[in-house]
């Protein structure tokens, strides 16, 4: 540890020398089925600006069976912002498992030491960051709503919500490589591809038999996509909370998202309360949500809610509380009853589609 | 069949408020409460002991407050409960947890092996869903993450078949005991506290383990509380509002027709993307 003197209260940071050839900001390529998650382009997006910042090299990380759709990732990689990819190929790797990964991942980080390392929030990016941070025994920081790079010590700063919400804090990895973080779908925003971008890619082998390891994948279901919820990807969201009063007053809410295309939203108490599944809670606890247009009923707006949808574009909230705190965050506000106001919405929508198909 | 539970004592966040001057946690009145999703975790357990026998011991790091937590988790039928606590431990972020937690899971194996180590999906608190991970790989146990649901096992084969939550769909696992499972919520409600388990709640001596006790030696004092977290805390702060309260829409008339097409009119000419998305519905 450096004895160097105190400046302005702040201790001047010096990284240990054996970590200085830890270079490069990595995002882990998360894929399921032949999809890749678009989490890993929201997170190729944030690496690009904090690659640029350390002015070093994005590289993406892609694992998977052999073959070209593994290999495609690579060039979607470079399309999103990537310079170059890492790329493990071995028909273990066909699902996800967390033996195999855990081991490739560690051993890639192992030979090209990156000083950042991204995955996403999701089951399987949690995971994966779980357990290879725990391997290469170096700093994790969950769940992140926000990345940059200190200037003074060129290291990872991550903000992320603690309380539920109620506060935010940022976390910094100072003496261990990688520093790792997750962050969760639908908080980065989108970076626009680039068609004509192309990077080189590095393949390294993941040197393991399916024999020696122990955990099988017997079979995948996929979910029904007609009846599950795509609610972080939805443009259009029509949300209701325990202002609703009743759960068949609810049904208001499905009527107006009916008539929009649009996916039903829900506040933790009316999901705790079962009236819509888990599956549709936004918020801290639930799913992070980015749409165009978000409507708001009976919802206070706690911050366990806010910080789950208040990056959506436009938002009106009803309430018959003019003290709700959604008021002081929502674009339009309309204190009223909600019984009333919906249904008055759902028939302004309707006309307002109705003009649009006449205009063609 | 052995299964030990890991389980959290949190501050319930729904009522948490922050001191609106100096932006730290007001914590006074705020009720202690078992991690919500933990108690998902030690119900399969019992539910596993119903079925097959065993054991069911519940651990905690924390406080020594938390035994509260582990008395609960008596009620409910766990078998034994060990409170892990020292003042080393203070500052731990989730990889030095980890570290603490596995060592204090090697002690109780070599009392009694250990066939499963059950815990939730996250914390209510912390959210980060990463000492279940660190713990097992720490304990070279099979990692099982977002376990919905566990099909069958059969403790004389060693073998487990899981149903587990993925991106997009359900993966249906078999692997090896020993292993670490992490429990998604929402299948089995907690079982209420039986009357004869309130009182051997009350009675059963909790364990109490320090540092020693869970096996850390004096070497491994850089692995676990400040010291063996690598992340750090630079600043904590509260989140301030970058927007601009909203408009609000009052209508004379107050006829919730004409609040509805002002709210639109004003909507389709400051937001021309929504009034396109909205027409591409039509």
């Amino acid at each position: 540890m450096s004895e160097a003197p105190a400046k302005k209260g702040k201790k001047k940071f010096e990284l240990d020398p054996r970590l200085a050839s830890y270079k490069g900001v990595w995002v882990f390529v998360e894929h399921e089925r032949g999809q890749v998650h678009p989490v890993s382009w929201e997170l190729m997006g944030e690496g690009r600006k904090l690659a640029d910042m350390l002015g070093v090299e994005l590289a993406g990380v892609v694992m998977g069976a052999p073959g070209d759709e593994t290999r495609q990732f690579c060039d979607e990689a470079f399309r999103h912002g990537a310079d170059l990819c890492y790329l493990m190929q071995d028909d273990i790797l066909k699902d996800y498992r967390n033996e195999p990964f855990t081991k490739g991942l560690t051993d890639m980080v192992n030979a090209y030491e990156p000083e950042i390392l991204l995955l996403g929030a999701t089951t399987q990016g949690r995971d994966l960051a779980g357990s290879v941070a725990t391997t290469l025994k170096t700093g994790l920081t969950a769940d992140c709503t926000g990345l940059t790079i200190d200037p003074d010590n060129r290291s990872l700063a991550a903000t992320r919500p603690t309380f539920g919400g109620s506060l935010l804090c940022t976390i910094v990895t100072l003496n261990y490589r990688p520093q790792m973080a997750t962050v969760r779908p639908r908080v980065m925003a989108m970076p626009e591809r680039d068609g004509s971008r192309t990077g080189r890619i590095v393949e390294h082998a993941l040197g393991m038999i399916e024999q020696s390891i122990i955990t099988k994948v017997l079979e995948f279901i996929p979910d029904a996509n007609q009846d599950k919820p795509q609610l972080a990807f939805a443009d259009i969201i029509v949300a209701g909370g325990k202002g609703m009063k009743r759960p068949e007053n609810f049904q208001l809410i499905w009527d107006l998202a009916k008539v929009l295309g649009a996916e039903v939203g829900a506040s933790r108490p009316v999901v705790q309360a079962g009236w819509v599944d888990l599956e549709r809670q936004v918020g801290q606890s639930g799913k992070t949500v980015r749409p165009k247009l978000y409507i708001a009923a009976g919802i206070s707006g706690a911050i366990q809610h806010r910080v789950g949808m208040s990056d959506s574009d436009c938002i009106i909230a009803i309430n018959n509380d003019p003290n709700a705190p959604i008021f002081d965050f929502a674009t339009y506000g309309i204190v009223g009853n909600a019984m009333t106001i919906l249904p008055a919405l759902t028939e302004s929508f309707r006309q307002a589609l109705a003009t649009a198909r006449k205009a063609g | 069949m052995h299964i030990v539970v890991c389980i959290k004592q949190v501050p319930d966040s729904a009522q948490i408020r922050v001191h609106p001057v100096t932006n730290t946690i007001m914590r006074q009145g705020v009720p202690a409460i078992i991690n919500p999703y933990d108690l998902f975790a030690l119900e399969e357990a019992l539910r596993l002991k119903d079925k097959h026998g065993g054991t069911v011991t519940v651990i905690t790091m924390g406080p020594p407050q938390a035994e509260g937590a582990l008395r609960k988790a008596l009620s409910y039928g766990a078998d034994d409960a060990i409170l892990i606590t020292d003042r080393a431990f203070a500052g731990a972020d989730t990889l030095a947890t980890s570290f603490a937690l596995a060592s204090a899971i090697r002690q109780i194996q070599k009392n009694m092996p250990v066939d499963m180590v059950f815990t939730g999906k996250q914390t209510i608190d912390g959210d980060t869903a990463q000492v279940g991970p660190g713990v097992a790989k720490r304990l070279d146990f099979q990692l099982l993450t977002y376990v919905s649901k566990v099909s069958s096992v059969l403790p004389e084969q060693g073998q487990i078949v899981v149903e587990r939550r993925a991106e997009g769909g359900v993966q249906l696992l078999k692997s090896k005991l020993p292993c670490l499972i992490t429990i998604l919520e929402g299948n089995n409600e907690m079982r209420f506290a039986t009357m004869p388990n309130m009182f051997r709640a009350a009675r059963h001596p909790v364990k109490m383990w320090n540092r020693e006790s869970a096996g850390i030696s004096d070497d491994d004092l850089v692995k676990i509380g400040l010291k063996g977290s690598p992340t750090v805390v630079s600043k904590v702060f509260a989140p301030t509002p970058h927007t601009d309260p909203a408009e609000m829409i009052e209508v004379e008339s107050g006829n919730p027709k004409d609040i509805a097409d002002t709210v639109l009119a004003k909507m389709f000419t400051r937001f021309p993307a929504v009034a396109k998305e909205i027409a591409k519905r039509a």
